[in-house]
C-alpha cells in the first residue's frame, strides 16, 4: 500500500473518533512534555554547576605546604610555610604546567574615605590572572615588576568594590589597609559563588613580595603558604601531579620513610564530582520522565486494540477486496504511529513551554537542547511501533471469512 | 468438452466446521468462463459456505478447488488475496461498503490494493461510478443512498479491478422488487456484454431464473444442476 493512502487512512480513522483519539494522545503528550521539562531543567543544572567550576579556573592543583607537629600534635596544612617562591618557580618549569600563581593570604582591614571593610588579602604574582582565569574589567593587573620592587597596588574584588566604593571608580584610589597606603590598579571580573558557597569576589590581590614583606611579616623571607598550578590539559593531570611530587622531594629533601611536607590537591577531582552528581540526577529526572511514556504507550496499545476490534467488519471488507495482510498490518501500524507522533509533536511545545515558565519563575536556567527533543521523538516514534505492533498484528492476522462475518 | 479449462472447477469438496458434521459433502462441478450461475438452497444448506469458499475466503477441509487452474489449496494468504483482488469481485447481500469513505473511495479502494497510482485510481472509480449511473454522488458517504443504490456502488467497486468473476450473495436481500429488478439488470448486461463469469446465491426462484444455470444444494450436496 503507498504511504499517501496509509497517511490518509491513518488522519481518518483519528479523526473518526475524535475524542478518544485525544485522551490516548493525552498519554504521548504528557510524556514527552515530561521527558523535554524534565531534561531541560537537568541539563540547566549541570549548566550551572559546570559555570562554577569553570569559574575556579580549569585543570587547577593546589600545592599546601605541611603541616607543624609539637609533642605529636600535628597542626593543619600550611601552618608550617615549607614552600617556597622558588619551588613555585620550579614547578612552573615541568613541562605538563601552564601557568603557577604561588599564594600567601590573610584576613585584613581595608579602609577607603569613610569606609571601611574587612576581607581576604592575598599576595600572588600576575600569573594568578591565567591561573583562575580571572578578567580585569578596570585597569589592569600589576606586572611581574612590581613583584620585584614589592609596590603597593592592588587589584580588587566586586565584593569590596560595592562595600569600599559603592558607585565610585576604584582605579587610581588609595585604600589603607593594615595603615599602609595601596594604589588600585584594576578591578576584578565577578566570579560569584564558588561550589562550597564562599563568595569568591570578596578579596583582594597584592604582590606577593608586598604581602611577604609589608602586610604579614614573616620570619622566613619567601615562603608561601599554598601554590596554585594549572596543568597544561585535563589529560596531563595525573603526570603533573606526579612530577610535582618528585620535584619537591628531592627539592626538600624528604626520605622515603619521612612524610611529606606538603601536600597536593587536585580541584578537578571535586569539580568532577560535583558534575557527576548534577549529571546523574538529571539522567535520573530523564529516566523517571520516561516511564510516562512507557504508560502513554500502553494507552495506544490499549485503544488500539478496541480499534481492532470495533473494526473487524472493516478488516474483513478489505480482505475480501484484495487487502494482503501485510497492508491490514501497515495501516493499523501508521495509525498507531500517527497518534504517538502527534501527541509527541503537542508534548513537545508544551515541554518546551513548561520549561520556559519554570525557568521565569524560579529565575533558574533551564536548557531544551535539539537532541532533547529529537531523542523525546525517537522514543515516541518507537513506543508507537513497539506497542501499535501487537494490535495490528492482531488485524492482520483475522481470517478473511471471520472477519467479515463478526457482528 | 471444451478445448479450454473451466475457470471454476471443484472435485470430492469437503468443509466440516465441527468434527463429523460437514456443511459440505463431496461436492463435483465445474463453470466455464462466461457462465451465469444461481446457487440455490434454503438456509442452512451450505450454498453460503460454497461461496465463501469459491470466492477464497475461506478453505475447504478437503477436496479441490481449482480456479483458473490453480489449486487453492496451495496457495499462501497472500496469493489467495491477490486472487481476490484481481479475478474476483464480490457484491453481498448487505452491501458492506466502508461506512465512513466516499463512494469514490470505497470503489477505489480494490485498485489501492493492487497498487495502481492516485490519479489511475480515481479516473477509473470515477468511471465506474458513472456506469451505475451514480456519478454526482462521488463524495457522498454510503449512508446518505438508498439501498439500490449502495448495491450499484458496491457493484461498480466488485467491477472496477476487470474480474472475470463476480461473486453475489443474496445481492438483492434488502431490496424492493422494483429494485431487485435493476440491479438483476446490471448483472444480466455486464454478463452478456463483458462476458463476465456470475455466480448469484440466493433463496428466491425469481432472481434465480435471471440465471442461464441454476444448481440446487440441499443438505450440502448438489440436488440438481440444470441449465435452462
Amino acid at each position: 500500500m503507498i504511504i499517501g493512502a496509509l497517511l490518509g487512512e491513518g488522519w481518518a480513522a483519528m479523526l473518526a473518533n475524535r475524542m478518544r483519539t485525544l485522551l490516548t494522545m493525552l498519554g504521548m503528550v504528557f510524556g514527552v512534555g515530561a521527558v523535554i521539562m524534565m531534561m531541560a531543567i537537568g541539563q540547566g543544572a549541570e549548566l550551572m554547576v559546570n559555570e562554577s567550576i569553570a569559574s575556579m579556573g580549569s585543570n587547577l592543583f593546589i600545592v599546601l605546604s605541611g603541616s607543624t607537629s609539637a609533642g605529636g600534635i600535628r597542626q593543619g596544612s600550611g601552618t608550617v610555610p615549607t614552600l617556597t617562591l622558588a619551588d613555585a618557580q620550579a614547578i612552573s618549569e615541568l613541562p605538563e604546567i601552564a601557568a603557577v600563581a604561588p599564594n600567601i593570604s590573610n584576613a585584613a582591614q581595608l579602609i577607603y574615605a569613610a569606609n571601611n571593610w574587612s576581607t581576604q588579602v592575598s599576595g600572588t604574582t600576575p600569573a594568578v590572572i591565567d591561573v583562575r582565569d580571572w578578567q580585569v574589567v578596570a585597569g589592569e593587573a600589576f606586572k611581574d615588576s612590581d613583584i620585584r620592587s614589592a609596590t603597593r597596588v592592588l587589584l580588587i574584588g566586586q565584593t569590596v568594590v560595592r562595600n569600599l566604593f559603592g558607585d565610585e571608580n576604584p582605579v587610581g584610589k588609595i585604600v589603607r589597609v593594615k595603615n599602609s597606603p595601596f594604589l588600585v590598579v584594576g578591578v576584578l571580573a565577578q566570579k560569584g559563588q564558588s561550589l562550597d558557597g564562599r563568595d569568591q569576589d570578596d578579596t583582594v590581590l597584592v604582590p606577593i613580595t608586598t604581602a611577604q614583606r609589608q602586610l604579614f611579616g614573616n620570619q622566613f623571607p619567601g615562603m608561601v603558604r599554598m601554590i596554585m598550578v594549572k596543568a597544561k590539559s585535563a589529560e596531563v593531570m595525573a603526570k603533573a601531579e606526579q612530577e610535582m611530587n618528585e620535584l619537591l622531594h628531592t627539592r626538600h629533601r624528604i626520605h622515603a620513610d619521612k612524610d611529606n611536607d606538603f601536600t597536593i590537591r587536585n580541584l578537578t577531582a571535586v569539580a568532577q564530582a560535583a558534575a557527576s552528581t548534577t549529571e546523574a540526577m538529571s539522567t535520573m529526572l530523564g529516566a523517571i520522565a520516561s516511564v510516562s511514556l512507557l504508560v502513554g504507550g500502553i494507552g495506544i496499545m490499549n485503544i488500539m486494540l478496541v480499534s481492532v476490534t470495533e473494526r473487524t467488519r472493516e478488516i474483513g471488507i478489505r480482505m475480501a477486496i484484495g487487502a494482503k495482510n501485510r497492508d491490514i498490518l501497515l495501516q493499523f501500524l501508521f495509525e498507531a504511529v500517527m497518534i504517538s507522533l502527534v501527541g509527541s509533536f503537542i508534548g513537545a511545545a508544551l515541554g518546551v513551554a513548561c520549561a520556559y515558565f519554570y525557568s521565569q519563575i524560579n529565575d533558574t536556567l533551564v536548557v531544551v537542547t535539539l537532541s532533547s527533543v529529537l531523542l523525546a521523538f525517537g522514543v515516541a516514534a518507537s513506543v508507537g511501533v513497539f506497542f501499535g505492533f501487537y494490535p495490528a498484528r492482531k488485524a492482520a492476522n483475522l481470517k478473511p471469512i471471520e472477519a467479515l462475518r463478526f457482528q | 468438452m471444451p478445448m479450454t479449462r473451466p475457470l471454476i472447477s471443484v472435485s470430492g469438496l469437503y468443509k466440516q466446521y465441527l468434527v463429523n458434521v460437514p456443511v459440505l459433502k463431496d461436492l463435483n462441478f465445474s463453470i466455464e468462463s462466461g457462465e451465469f450461475v444461481a446457487i440455490m438452497g434454503h438456509s442452512g444448506s451450505g450454498k453460503s459456505t460454497l461461496m465463501n469458499i469459491l470466492g477464497c475466503l475461506d478453505t475447504a477441509t478437503a477436496g479441490h478447488y481449482y480456479l483458473q487452474d490453480r489449486d487453492t489449496a496451495t496457495l499462501s494468504s497472500d496469493e489467495l488475496a491477490m486472487l481476490r483482488n484481481q479475478l474476483i469481485g464480490f457484491v453481498f447481500q448487505g452491501f458492506n461498503l466502508l461506512p465512513r469513505s466516499s463512494l469514490l473511495e470505497n470503489i477505489a479502494l480494490p485498485l489501492l490494493y493492487a497498487g495502481k497510482s492516485k490519479a489511475e485510481r480515481r479516473e477509473k472509480a470515477l468511471l465506474m461510478l458513472n456506469r451505475v449511473g451514480l456519478a454526482e454522488f462521488g463524495e457522498r458517504r454510503p449512508n446518505q443512498l438508498s439501498g439500490g443504490q449502495q448495491q450499484r456502488v458496491a457493484i461498480a467497486r466488485a467491477l472496477v479491478t476487470d474480474p472475470k468473476l463476480i461473486l453475489a450473495d443474496e445481492p438483492t436481500g434488502n431490496l424492493d422488487t422494483q429494485t431487485s429488478e435493476d440491479i438483476m439488470k446490471i448483472f444480466q448486461d455486464m454478463n452478456e456484454e463483458q462476458k463476465i463469469t456470475i455466480i448469484l446465491v440466493t433463496h428466491e426462484p425469481d432472481i434465480a431464473a435471471h440465471a442461464k444455470r441454476m444448481i440446487l444444494v440441499r443438505d450440502g450436496q448438489i440436488e440438481s444442476d440444470q441449465t435452462t
